[in-house]
């Protein structure tokens, strides 16, 4: 569609989109004067409920752990889409370009830079496992610490050795990741199921609130998204660096 | 001002679709859709708000204290992860496009061919 016919259908749509925004936000409660019932309820019944104290969390992978399911799995697809868009127009000459950028550096990739990022690896994926492990009971959780996980080998990159991030991390091993994270997530609610006859009950002992291994499967929930989030961003990022790192080789000795 | 939150929100939707509509990069249409939708964080964190409400963890406070809902934040959270893996999904299709048709105009796409 052009740009002109763009802008006309936009004009004779926006004032039908403005009406029924105008009465949609005036149906919104008040700012800071929200009266739900339902979050509220939540809110004082979860501790001695489940045990966490970490009420997003607790809701997060227990009480919705059904819906979770759903946008692990759109995240899922989406990454497996990534993969399948990118992957198909890679050439078979790509282990011989790769050479080509075996001491690839950025600009600007000092020693000093080197070193720093060398240093902070172990220091991200040590938060990264806090935040993923106590999630039921400060904040964070799978999602959070699964995000600050697949953080740490991009400093590796940052040190300017992409070749050496791909060893460490290769594509298979983030495929291998994302798929049992969804895997051990389904298995934790089959588990709701066989053991207590609810699909993604919580099946396993509560233990102490405030212990880190409390709240029943909320820390299994909690890793196996973690896993997840941390194979399928590492996934994403690895191949979008190769359409520009790998791909761009034969093209620039072209130009 | 206890409508001010709500008036970002409207103000975040609309400049991210104006971005949409009279884009003539797909990278600036991906980029305005992720505008557009983190004005619905911004509603759904500001329906969920209740005046000094306290962040809903209840580790070192009790339960009894007044806290903010809890719903709307797990719903924000994981829409957060999932855009983001969206955005790279539309990202690829970019730069697909661009592959086959050679420009990121969106008015240079055609229908593909069998």
């Amino acid at each position: 569609m052009s740009r002109r016919a763009r802008l006309l259908l936009f004009a004779a749509a926006g004032p039908g989109l403005a009406a029924v925004m105008l009465i949609g936000l005036g149906g919104l409660p008040p700012f800071g004067d929200y009266h739900g019932i339902y979050g509220l309820l939540l809110a004082k019944t979860e501790v001695s409920l489940r045990r966490a104290t970490d009420i997003v969390t607790a809701l997060n992978f227990d009480i919705r752990a059904f819906d979770t399911l759903g946008e692990e799995f759109i995240l899922f697809a989406s990454v497996a889409g990534v993969a399948l868009l990118l992957r198909r127009l890679r050439g078979e000459h790509q282990e011989h370009r790769a050479r080509g950028i075996e001491d690839h550096r950025f600009a600007g990739a000092s020693e000093g830079l080197r070193l720093a990022s060398l240093i902070m690896i172990p220091l991200i994926v040590a938060l990264g496992v806090y935040i993923i492990v106590h999630g039921q009971l400060t904040p964070g959780g799978g999602f959070q610490g699964g995000i600050v996980l697949a953080a740490a080998p991009v400093a590796i990159l940052l040190g300017g050795r992409y070749l050496t991030l791909k060893r460490i991390a290769p594509e298979w091993a983030l495929e291998g990741l994302d798929a049992f994270g969804a895997m051990a997530y389904v298995l934790i609610g089959l588990g709701g199921l066989i053991f207590a006859g609810t699909f993604f009950k919580n099946f396993l002992p509560f233990g102490d609130a405030g212990q880190l291994l409390s709240a029943g499967t909320m820390p299994l929930n909690s890793v196996a998204v973690g896993l997840e989030v941390t194979g399928a961003f590492l996934l994403v990022w690895t191949e979008f660096l190769d359409q520009t790192l790998i791909s761009a080789g034969p093209e620039a000795e072209k130009g | 001002m206890s409508f001010l939150p709500y008036v970002v929100a409207v103000w975040l939707f609309v400049i991210g679709l104006w971005g949409v509509v009279s884009s003539r990069n797909l990278v600036r249409t991906v980029l305005s859709l992720t505008i557009v939708q983190s004005s619905t964080y911004l509603v759904l964190l500001a329906v969920g708000y209740r005046s000094s409400g306290k962040a809903p963890i209840v580790a070192d406070i009790s339960h009894t204290f007044k806290l903010v809902d809890p719903v709307v934040q797990v719903l924000v959270l994981t829409d957060v992860v999932i855009e983001a893996t969206v955005t790279a999904l539309l990202l690829a299709l970019v730069i697909q496009a661009h592959k086959r048709f050679g420009s990121v105009d969106p008015a240079d796409l055609r229908p593909l061919r069998q």
